[in-house]
């Protein structure tokens, strides 16, 4: 690195910057002010002072409140984000390694399903659930978190698998080493950090999810995001509450992508369609 | 492979099925609902029914916020890829402070920013610590509306958009080609202008009564937050971006005498067109889909910040009128597929020609 010297365009860079990143934080002062105040101390024009006693109970209110659907979630995030994922290294492994006639058209059909909203499917998705008796319980959103995240975890499959040299692939066939044989022994192997961005990709996803979660799942069976938006929803509700509920909410994507930042952004810009 | 088409095309088909029957009212959850087939009669009855005023509304909000939200976005994106990519120090910090809200739930940024936009407290006292005065902006009641139009005159104004859109392109295509843009799209766009100016009456109205929808300035409160949790993601695109642009260009553009302005004007900017276009993808698409956000900012019944997503849910699971449901579905998915079929084709052809 050079030596920099202090001029006004270094300045205002930084002053742009240190300003635009304290509006960035606002909110999460916000939510932590708020929760850490005692319910009576909370008043509009004060709202961004500091609290004079610091409150727990806030937090461990908000836990007993939320701990079901925090549970579901957890539940819900991790079967939905295994399944996914595995369907999806194999997909992707097909569409790179083994492509058939048609397969690029069949790509982009898939793809499609990533982009579509949601609502225009959640009709026939309900009936469905229903149907198959699968409706309000955790394992019908399970199984609709894995189909509707195959489109995406396919992409960064693909996308990873094709960096993999096809020479490694053609030796194992002529080795005569079949589908699932070179999958298992030559291509999942490799396939690790892969693995991590596209599960850190779905956890996130999975775990922030809302629409189907209200529509699909009985009160009992609700994720969190469910369980804050009702937390929340009251209007006489204190303020304190929703806020650590929000903290609660957050603190594991939060976590994953503070500790885990690097694989968080490849899985973003993967989302991207960035080819 | 199997499941995805059942689960997407199976079930886009059914959704249009069901747009086009009665199923709704009482019966509405029973096993085997009734369902007649009506044609078309739910759309007509959304887009010029005395009941689907809402909707209306709706759709006409969800067109300004997603206009808003890619200016915004994109915009601040790329702003702050801009700043970082001069390479302060600490520029790790930075990036993660600009990007954390990326990872939060709509639920929760909706939560909190519900909180910051309340009528006397958060953002609007802000002031009162510079020593002014409190703001008094109804961030999320507000009723007022800006750049309203009547809705009897919607064909009218959707010819004149297209003629501007012409002209306007006919002007960008000008200056490469004289000649083409004089015949594809100069001319036919004022020509329709001026057709839709003389003889716009001829142009049925689509309501039988007047009807004003405009820009609800409560709905800037929910754009501020959107752009406070996508602006990290464009400046996350812009920043891999212009990393990706090598060095020695840069150093070129500098030899040749560009400032640092002129380099992203008209070297790094105009490089990262397929970036734009992704995010403006993506970014069209969130705001398309938003449901979870003005769920949790405004509560299911303000009618000023409605969201054709948020209608689809009430009228569907909440109001058991499935059919209408479906249809107002299938009117976001064309929305939508008008942005992403072109896209998708283009990334298909760009695959076949490797």
């Amino acid at each position: 690195m050079e030596n920099r010297k202090i001029t006004p365009g270094t300045i205002l860079l930084y002053g742009t910057l240190i300003v635009l990143a304290l509006l960035f934080l606002m909110p999460a002062y916000m939510a932590t002010v708020t929760a850490l105040k005692m319910p009576v101390d909370i008043d509009l024009p004060t709202s961004w002072e500091f609290p004079s006693v610091i409150n727990w109970a806030s937090f461990s209110e908000a836990i007993t409140l939320l701990k079901p659907n925090f549970v579901n979630s957890i539940i819900l995030t991790i079967c939905a984000t295994i399944g996914s994922t595995m369907l999806g290294s194999i997909n992707g492994y097909v569409f790179s390694k083994w492509k058939f006639k048609g397969s690029d058209i069949i790509f982009t059909l898939f793809l499609f399903g990533m982009f579509i909203p949601y609502q225009v499917i959640l009709i026939p998705l309900f009936q469905t659930l229903r149907a198959m008796n699968l409706y309000g319980g955790l394992p019908g959103l399970i199984l609709a978190h894995i189909v509707y995240g195959l489109p995406i975890t396919s992409l960064i499959f693909r996308n990873f698998y094709s960096q993999i040299p096809t020479a490694l692939i053609e030796s194992g066939r002529l080795d005569g080493a079949g589908f699932f044989s070179i999958y298992l022994r030559i291509v999942f192997p490799l396939s690790i950090p892969g693995f991590v961005v596209t599960s850190l990709w779905q956890f996130t996803q999975i775990w922030n999810e809302f629409l189907w979660g209200i529509c699909l799942t009985r009160h009992a069976d609700n994720p969190i995001t469910v369980g804050l938006a009702n937390l929340a929803g009251g209007q006489a509700v204190s303020w304190n509450l929703p806020m650590a509920g929000s903290i609660m909410a957050a603190v594991p994507v939060l976590c994953i992508y503070i500790f885990l930042g690097r694989y968080f952004i490849r899985g973003l810009l993967a989302g991207s369609v960035k080819e | 492979m199997i499941l995805i088409g059942i689960f997407v095309y199976g079930f886009i088909g059914e959704t249009i099925w069901t747009s086009m029957t009665d199923w709704g009212g009482t019966g509405a959850l029973a096993l085997e609902p009734q369902k007649n087939f009506v044609g078309l009669e739910n759309y007509v009855e959304l887009f010029t029914g005395f009941l689907g005023g809402n909707f209306r509304q709706d759709l006409v909000n969800a067109v300004y916020y997603s206009v808003m939200l890619l200016v915004g976005a994109i915009g601040l994106g790329m702003f702050i890829a801009i700043l970082l990519d001069q390479k302060p120090k600490g520029e790790d910090v930075f990036r993660t402070i600009f990007l954390y809200p990326m990872s939060l739930s709509f639920i929760v940024t909706g939560t909190i920013w519900r909180w910051l936009l309340a009528p006397q407290g958060g953002v609007n006292v802000l002031p009162t610590y510079l020593g002014m005065k409190p703001l008094t902006f109804e961030w999320l009641s507000s009723q007022s509306a800006i750049l309203v139009f009547n809705w009897q005159d919607i064909l009218r104004i959707m010819v004149y958009i297209a003629s501007f859109v012409l002209i306007m392109v006919g002007v960008f295509v000008l200056r490469k080609d004289v000649n083409r843009a004089m015949k594809r799209w100069l001319v036919p766009g004022i020509v329709l202008g001026v057709a839709v100016w003389l003889f716009g009456d001829v142009l049925p109205d689509a309501l039988f009564m007047e009807e004003d929808h405009g820009f609800n300035m409560a709905t800037l409160g929910i754009i501020m937050a959107t752009v406070w949790q996508y602006a990290g993601y464009t400046m996350a695109l812009y920043l891999a971006g212009f990393n990706g642009i090598s060095q020695d260009l840069r150093d070129a553009a500098m030899l040749d005498g560009a400032s640092q302005v002129g380099y992203y004007r008209f070297v790094a900017i105009p490089m990262l067109k397929p970036i734009t276009i992704s995010a403006v993808i993506i970014l069209s698409h969130i705001s398309l889909k938003m449901f979870d956000l003005v769920f949790a900012m405004t509560g299911p019944d303000n009618a000023e910040t409605g969201h054709p997503a948020l209608n689809m849910y009430l009228t569907t699971f909440r109001g058991n009128e499935f059919s209408k449901g479906a249809a107002i579905a299938i009117v976001l998915f064309l929305i939508a597929a008008m942005f992403i079929v072109p896209y998708l084709i283009g990334q298909y052809r760009q695959r076949g020609r490797r």
